[in-house]
């Protein structure tokens, strides 16, 4: 019969949009559910605390044992009383010696840092006016859309490095001699070397840089290439907040215990205009960077808390147990008989 | 020939038989001029001329009416994109977005365009799809409706098929049985002599029975296709308008005029039944129909979660405003007080954006910087990800394999996906009867013949209690759930010594018949003591009816055309009985009757004398008949009520146990009718009938009431046959399902368009009313007269009627009182109105169960705009028919029941399904799953917004509030898009708290979605104060470790971009972790996303450091942070004291406050549930809402019933076993 037929088919029809049974549709996947347990609790805070607090001593440990010497002198390298007007004439002499006492042995490398106080390097303005291209790729040199203001000289010629950052390179230098001896310091490999290789070109060499009416920071060699002006690369990673060090260069000798080191600053950046200041640091190193307590302190910190709140919550487990799964802790137990519904 | 010649064999003059309601005197339609009834004619509103069977004319202007095409789509495809685009740009966030990427392109802005344009444009489209798909779907629904066809009548007596939508005003139309009407029409003539038709208007009001129409007289000789050659006719009628009970015109036909009242007129969308065939006029097509104009835009609507999180949003955009406020004002005095100092920015060379002489204007620039770039507290990829996951989470309700619906092959559809999570939150569920809680399919199952109750059968009430009582389960622990899951064994045996038998077994499954009893059936009844009852009582069943059998030519099986359910069942009940009914003529009925197996069957003629039908004032109907022998009887099937008023000193004999019978029957949900008949002498007959004539012909409005004077003459000394039991028959698993949506706490109301005494039935039946409850019945008492104050007195009767019933509840002392409040759709009229109706919502949310009858479409809106409005908690509606459309739009989530006939409802609905007892599921797995999971990703999105979003904030305040963020645009942009949207979306689409069993087993768990036990300011605030918290710590704890020194044994110092991107780790650990934390479920899928993720941030960071695009961050995991143990350990640490705080809070809750999910999980985690069953089961049947509705509580009363009744007659039943 048609009809029987039909009615086959539309059984068919609808057996075929019956959803097919898999774990993933009915959300019936295996699952793993983690409880909170009492046991997984403690042991999770006494696991952090065990694991922190020697982490913390050993951060400790490695940040007393570096050295650290910091030497202001902005101030007390310029004597007269109008600072700017002493810092910006370019005739005066600028040279100023300072003298640091050496409390305790200092094993080599020491780190030669310069430390700039209330700088914006992470200012807006500041951090955009750069050109990668252009410090990477000889061809590019008037990609500069982004340097301005200064991005072209007044005869509209691309300036190479082009942008603030560029036109305001550090330019204090420091020379050293340790006992009056005086010692070399090396200025190779303190940049990232992904920076020398990749980032700035072995064949760009600086054009037209301060060469217009301001004069920013310091000026380049205009026979090295970008890649080799190491003191430029590392100015060119602005910094993240406005008190920062950078790296100037390495000691490569050891210094011992009550050694007097001789520095003598040429003192040519202007921080006094907007109140910065200026030092000189020495530090040596550990496997944590330089002298860093707060990492240990947090992490003794915290680590502590957690032993803290491990017995805590052991103390809470004992005063006020509850076993697992009690049904009387169900709502429906704990309700008072006169509860309205 | 052949075919018209058949016709013609079965036509019959009903109105011979019929004699009230539907027919007027026939003369008074042609003493009616045009002045009288149509008096409106013409006038304003009444201006549609109608010239019949020349649509031509209504092609063009000044009569050109719309085509019956109809469209309900929102859009089209020209207007599709600039419509949707606006619906779109209509959210607040939204319009925020577009605004910031259009500042994106000026310099203004801190990141690149691409990163502001790229992800809006992704949500916007994603969010335009949507619609346009779900367009499309409405598309798809209307050209279906508009591509039915039906015959129309082309010229020359000729029809043919045409599209709905090609119809026009004038066609004429010829509709056969069982389709629906394509347009408004009017009635020219039916395939029955004197022109009526059946309608079934369920699609409209959502009543059942069957309304009889009856065309003018006039035109009754247009009864074939021929006779429409030269037909010409003009009506003049009312302008559309949505009211369906009232329609006035005049027909002008052959230079006379006739006026049309609403008997003549059919409606689109209901359907002619029991009637071969119409011809009709077009009057009305497409939205000028009057079902169109009922139709209402379907509302947009929105969870109350998506509501307050809006709410939340406006918040952090007053925090955004606020804290660029802060900077722009920061950044403002450092420009005029510190930037001209600040020689390396070359200030004397500066453009308007820092122009250190106007910082005001520098200022407000920056504003709109700020807000940018604070932006990300405002995080344009919740709204994908919502999105994104409500559709996943819709999936899934598609897919589940327990909502498929094996008869009907339909699943489960969310058709919206904006409401998941309301599911989970809803407080009271409105339902409509007919077609959501029974099938509207009568089941002839007992029946108690000369005080004799007969048929085994049981309703599921009396089975579980049966169960329960068998099992010998003295403590009420158990739960009932176990009592229905074992339920399918064959039957057990009661105490009483009776067999029940579960509903599923039944033997026969003849439709309409599920009666079992071998003393009646197989021509037994012979044997029993009254066997002339008997043989009565099935005659009146086989006789006392208006049906007309149909006999299927191929197998020689009878079907009936009945105008009720009822009446069908009874017809079925008669023929399985021996006592076939399968002809009538115009006075006569015939039915084939086989008194005992063996012998053959007898055909007996009786001569129909008179018919006195039912209406629901008379509540009876009685057929007068002359048997073979030439004695006059009177069958007379009505309310018990009537029929008991009715009965002779004589016929008293059974009415005692018939009335207990009765009594049993109604408690277990089933509708009753008492039988009696009564012999006539031949002279009182004959006097009695020229009285009945008089008044049949009686011209004028007190023609009825004559009639009714007269038929109750006759229908008195009547003796009691016996009673009959129908079972409106349930939907599947509808007394369960109500019994466990109780146990979850839901309030459910029915509204129903039936009458009283059925929603009462069916409140039975589904245990929303049980014997025991308190019963407030508000109606108003009628009988009064059409006085002028008729209305206040109603209104006044009715005021008192609620007080008392407030009274009444107040007074109550047992707390285990239940009340139930029936009122009727009178009632309800004043009920509703401005000054009554909080009153009667007081009332009604003291009740236990709330029933409200004969409720048209816009009153069932109404109360649940009431119950809404009035109680202020999610409302739920469900139902199937087009008249639940009004409050299925109005509810907080509309339901509609697919399957049967009429999309209506579907289309109108927010979710479908297609039978009411997956509404369980949905609700108490879905709902409950999606409420938690919406909810824990809200409050986690904006606890990993606020984390992130305020590091760049106190950034600012170290880089001079100049605008520069720590960050690479890069990893602002992948943050919210890739690095931490995939954990967030498979919490929300994944998470489960408890598995789907146990949310079916604990149906009280369900009530932390009433309760928004997770989406509370405390927990809002909380997540948030935890997202402050993690960015204080990471911005601090970082910069505190990376200030100045060294950062590795190089001596190198860590610039901008190290430090950026040591932060970044450490938020994209934090928030992981964080996450990993909230998660209590772990399939393969959140462990990769979760792990993935940050796995993704490392290999990203490497990848980027491969391109020279990078800027500072090339190489920046190789070279600078990998080999940089510092980079290491202040990621430990970051994301050690971000976690701390949030596992203490989650670890001191579940020690010292757990929530019942906690310990749920707990006992399956120890598998205690395994191993202490007892308790299991315990908590298992304590895990409910105190209810005083469904099955469970019904359970109770009636094992104490029978317990009660056992101390009382222990013995005594023995012996009745015996026997």
């Amino acid at each position: 019969m048609s009809l029987s037929g039909s009615e086959s088919d539309s059984l068919a029809s609808r057996r075929s949009k019956k959803p097919k049974y898999s774990k993933f549709t009915q959300q019936e996947l295996p699952a793993c559910k983690p409880l909170l347990t009492p046991g997984i609790v403690i042991g999770a805070f006494s696991l952090i605390g065990i694991v922190f607090v020697p982490i913390g001593l050993a951060s400790l440990s490695a940040s007393q044992a570096v050295v650290e010497l910091v030497d202001r002198y902005d101030a007390e390298c310029v004597s007269a009383n109008d600072k700017v007007g002493f810092i910006q004439d370019t005739k005066t002499d600028k040279a100023c010696t300072r003298t640091i006492t050496v409390p305790k042995p200092m094993k080599r490398p020491i780190h030669i840092y310069y430390q700039l106080e209330n700088y914006y390097q992470n200012h807006r303005r500041y951090v955009k006016s750069r050109s990668d291209k252009q410090l990477r790729y000889k061809d590019s040199a008037h990609m500069i859309k982004n340097c301005e203001p200064e991005a072209a000289s007044e005869d509209g010629a691309p300036i190479v490095p082009c942008g603030l950052i560029a036109w305001s390179l550090f330019n204090d230098t420091y020379a050293f001699s340790v006992n009056k001896k005086s010692i070399e310091v090396n200025k190779k490999n303190i940049a990232w070397d992904s920076d020398k290789s990749n980032k700035f070109g072995s064949d760009v060499y600086p054009s037209n840089f301060q060469k217009g009416d301001l004069i920013g920071g310091a000026k380049l060699n205009d026979k090295l290439p970008l890649s080799e002006q190491e003191d430029l690369i590392v100015w060119m990673r602005t910094a993240a907040l406005p008190t920062f060090r950078k790296l100037y260069g390495r000691i490569e000798t050891d210094i011992m215990a009550s050694d007097e080191i001789t520095v003598v600053i040429q003192n040519n950046y202007n921080t006094y205009s907007f109140g910065g200041t200026k030092a000189l640091v020495l530090s040596t190193t550990s496997w944590i960077g330089g002298k860093n307590n707060f990492i240990g302190v947090a992490y003794v910190a915290i680590g502590g808390i957690c032993l803290f709140l491990a017995m805590c919550f052991v103390v809470l487990y004992v005063v006020k147990p509850r076993v697992l799964g009690d049904p009387s802790y169900l709502s429906w137990n704990k309700e008072t008989p006169d509860h309205p519904n | 020939m052949g075919r018209a010649g058949g016709r013609r064999r079965d036509r019959l003059r009903w109105s011979k038989l019929y004699t009230f309601s539907c027919f007027r005197a026939p003369a008074t339609d042609e003493a009616v001029g045009p002045s009288s009834a149509g008096g409106a004619v013409g006038g304003p509103g009444f201006s549609r001329v109608v010239h019949c069977n020349n649509p031509a004319i209504h092609r063009r202007k000044p009569l050109k009416y719309p085509t019956n095409y109809i469209s309900t789509t929102k859009y089209n495809i020209i207007t599709f994109l600039p419509k949707a685009i606006f619906e779109q740009f209509r959210r607040v966030a939204n319009l925020y977005f577009l605004l910031t990427a259009i500042l994106s392109l000026t310099p203004v802005c801190p990141f690149s365009a691409v990163s502001m344009i790229a992800p809006l444009a992704f949500v916007v489209g994603l969010s335009m799809i949507k619609e346009g798909v779900e367009d499309w779907r409405r598309f798809i629904q209307d050209m279906k409706v508009n591509n039915r066809k039906v015959a129309v009548h082309k010229g020359d007596g000729q029809f043919e098929y045409k599209h709905w939508e090609d119809l026009c005003v004038g066609d004429v139309v010829k509709v056969e049985k069982d389709q629906f009407f394509p347009a408004d029409l009017l009635l020219l003539s039916s395939s029955y002599e004197d022109g009526i038709c059946y309608v079934e208007t369920m699609n409209l009001d959502g009543e059942t029975n069957l309304k009889v129409k009856r065309s003018l007289e006039v035109t009754l000789p247009l009864e074939e296709d021929e006779s429409f050659k030269d037909f010409r006719a003009v009506i003049r009628c009312e302008d559309p308008n949505p009211s369906l009970y009232t329609f006035v015109g005049n027909f002008e036909y052959e230079r006379q005029v006739y006026a049309i009242d609403p008997f003549q007129i059919l409606l689109r969308d209901s359907k002619l039944r029991n009637t071969a065939f119409i011809y009709g006029v077009v009057i009305f097509t497409g939205h000028d129909s009057k079902v169109m104009q009922n139709s209402t835009e379907s509302p947009s609507k929105r969870s109350r979660i998506e509501r307050k999180m809006d709410l939340i949003i406006y918040i952090l955009f007053t925090v955004l405003v606020l804290i660029s406020l802060i900077s722009s004002i920061g950044f403002a005095v450092r420009i005029k007080l510190d930037l001209p100092h600040w020689w390396y920015l070359q200030p004397q060379n500066s453009n308007k954006l820092d122009d250190p002489s106007r910082p005001a204007l520098s200022g407000i620039f920056h504003l709109i910087t700020a807000l940018i770039l604070y932006g990300y507290l405002i995080p344009i990829s919740l709204y994908v990800s919502i999105e994104l996951v409500k559709v996943l989470q819709a999936h899934f309700i598609n897919q589940d394999i327990h909502m498929f619906d094996e008869e009907t092959g339909n699943t489960a559809q969310a058709r919206t996906s904006n409401l998941n999570e309301e599911l989970g939150q809803v407080h009271t569920i409105l339902s409509d009867k007919t077609g959501t809680l029974t099938c509207n399919q009568m089941d002839f199952l007992k029946c108690s013949i000369a005080g004799i109750s007969y048929g085994v059968g049981s309703s599921e009430v009396e089975l579980a209690a049966a169960k329960q009582m068998a099992s010998g389960a003295d403590d009420q622990d158990i739960p009932l759930r176990d009592v229905w899951e074992e339920s399918n064994a064959d039957g057990i045996q009661l105490v009483e010594g009776v067999t029940f038998s579960v509903g599923n077994n039944r033997k026969a499954s003849i439709k309409g018949f599920s009666f079992q009893d071998d003393r009646l059936m197989q021509g037994n009844w012979t044997k029993e003591p009254n066997s002339s009852t008997i043989l009565l009582f099935f005659r009146i069943l086989g006789l006392c009816h208006t049906a007309i059998p149909e006999i299927n030519e191929a197998t020689g099986s009878i079907t009936y055309e009945a105008e009720s359910p009822d009446e069908g069942a009874f017809l079925v009940a008669a023929r399985e009985f021996g006592f076939e009914f399968f002809k009538r003529t115009q006075s006569s009925v015939f039915v084939r009757e086989k008194h005992t197996s063996s012998k053959g069957t007898t055909e007996r003629e009786f001569k129909i004398l008179n018919l006195l039908e039912f209406n629901s004032k008379r509540k009876r109907m009685s057929v007068i008949l002359k048997d073979e022998d030439g004695q006059i009887l009177l069958f007379c099937k009505g309310a018990d009520s009537i029929i008991f008023d009715r009965l002779a000193k004589n016929g008293r004999m059974y009415e005692a146990d018939t009335s207990k019978h009765l009594n049993d029957y109604g408690e277990t949900g089933l509708r009753t009718l008492a039988l009696s008949y009564r012999l006539l002498e031949e002279s009182e007959y004959s006097s009695w009938s020229s009285e009945f004539l008089k008044a049949k012909t009686t011209i004028g409005p007190d023609r009825e009431l004559q009639l009714e004077r007269v038929s109750d003459l006759i229908e008195r000394e009547l003796i009691l046959v016996g009673a009959t039991a129908v079972e409106d028959k349930l939907q599947k698993g509808v007394p369960q399902c109500i019994d466990r949506l109780a146990q979850a706490g839901l309030k459910i109301w029915v509204l129903t368009g039936d009458k009283m005494e059925t929603a009462i039935n069916i409140g039975y039946a589904c245990s929303l009313l049980r014997q025991g409850m308190k019963r407030i019945c508000l109606s108003i008492p009628t009988g009064d007269q059409v006085a002028q104050d008729a209305k206040k007195a109603a209104k006044e009767s009715l005021m008192l009627q609620i007080a008392n019933g407030s009274q009444m509840v107040k007074l109550e002392k047992d707390p285990d009182a239940a009340f139930a409040l029936v009122i009727d759709g009178k009632a309800l009229a004043f009920a509703l109105e401005d000054d009554m109706k909080h009153m009667f919502l007081n009332l009604a949310t003291e009740c236990a169960s709330v029933i409200c009858c004969r409720v048209s479409p816009k009153q069932k809106a109404l109360v649940t705009r009431l119950v809404k409005e009035g109680i202020g908690q999610t409302t739920l509606a469900i139902g199937d028919g087009a008249n639940d459309v009004g409050m299925i739009q109005e509810a907080d989530i509309g339901v509609g029941i697919s399957g049967v006939e009429g999309m209506q409802a579907v289309m109108a609905s927010d979710f479908s399904i297609s039978q009411f007892r997956f509404l369980e599921r949905l609700l108490v797995v879905h709902g409950h799953w999606c409420y938690k999971r919406i909810a824990q990703m809200i409050c986690y999105f904006f606890y990993k917004n606020i984390a992130f979003g305020l590091t760049i904030f106190y950034f600012e305040a170290f880089a001079g509030f100049s605008g520069q963020s720590v960050y690479d645009d890069w990893f602002m942009l992948l943050f919210n898009v890739v690095l931490t949207s995939l954990p967030v979306i498979s919490l929300g689409v994944f998470e489960q708290d408890v598995s789907s069993e146990i949310c079916l087993q604990f149906p009280a768990l369900y009530q932390q979605g009433p309760k928004n036990l997770f989406f509370d300011w405390y927990r809002i605030l909380g997540w948030m104060g935890n997202g402050l918290y993690s960015s204080l710590a990471i911005f601090f704890l970082n910069l505190c470790i990376f200030y100045d020194q060294a950062i590795r044994a190089g001596g190198q110092t860590a610039d901008m971009a190290a430090v950026g991107t040591t932060m970044f780790t450490c938020i994209i650990w934090a928030v992981n972790m964080q996450i990993a934390l909230t998660m209590n479920h772990f399939t393969w899928i959140q462990h990769l996303f979760v792990w993935g993720s940050i796995t993704t941030w490392y290999l990203f960071i490497l990848a980027y450091g491969m391109t020279l695009r990078s800027r500072d961050n090339y190489q920046i995991l190789l070279e600078v942070l990998g080999p940089t143990p510092l980079y290491w350990v202040a990621t430990l640490l970051v994301t050690a004291a971000c976690s701390i705080p949030y596992l203490i809070h989650i670890s001191y809750q579940r020690s010292c406050n757990p929530l019942d999910h906690h310990v749920i999980q707990e006992i399956k985690y120890l598998r205690k549930d395994v191993e202490d069953q007892t308790m299991w089961k315990r908590e298992r049947s304590k895990a409910r809402q105190k209810t005083k509705i469904g099955f469970t509580a019904r359970v109770d009363a009636k094992i104490k019933q029978i317990r009660g009744k056992l101390h009382k007659k222990g013995p005594s039943l023995t012996i009745h076993t015996v026997s």
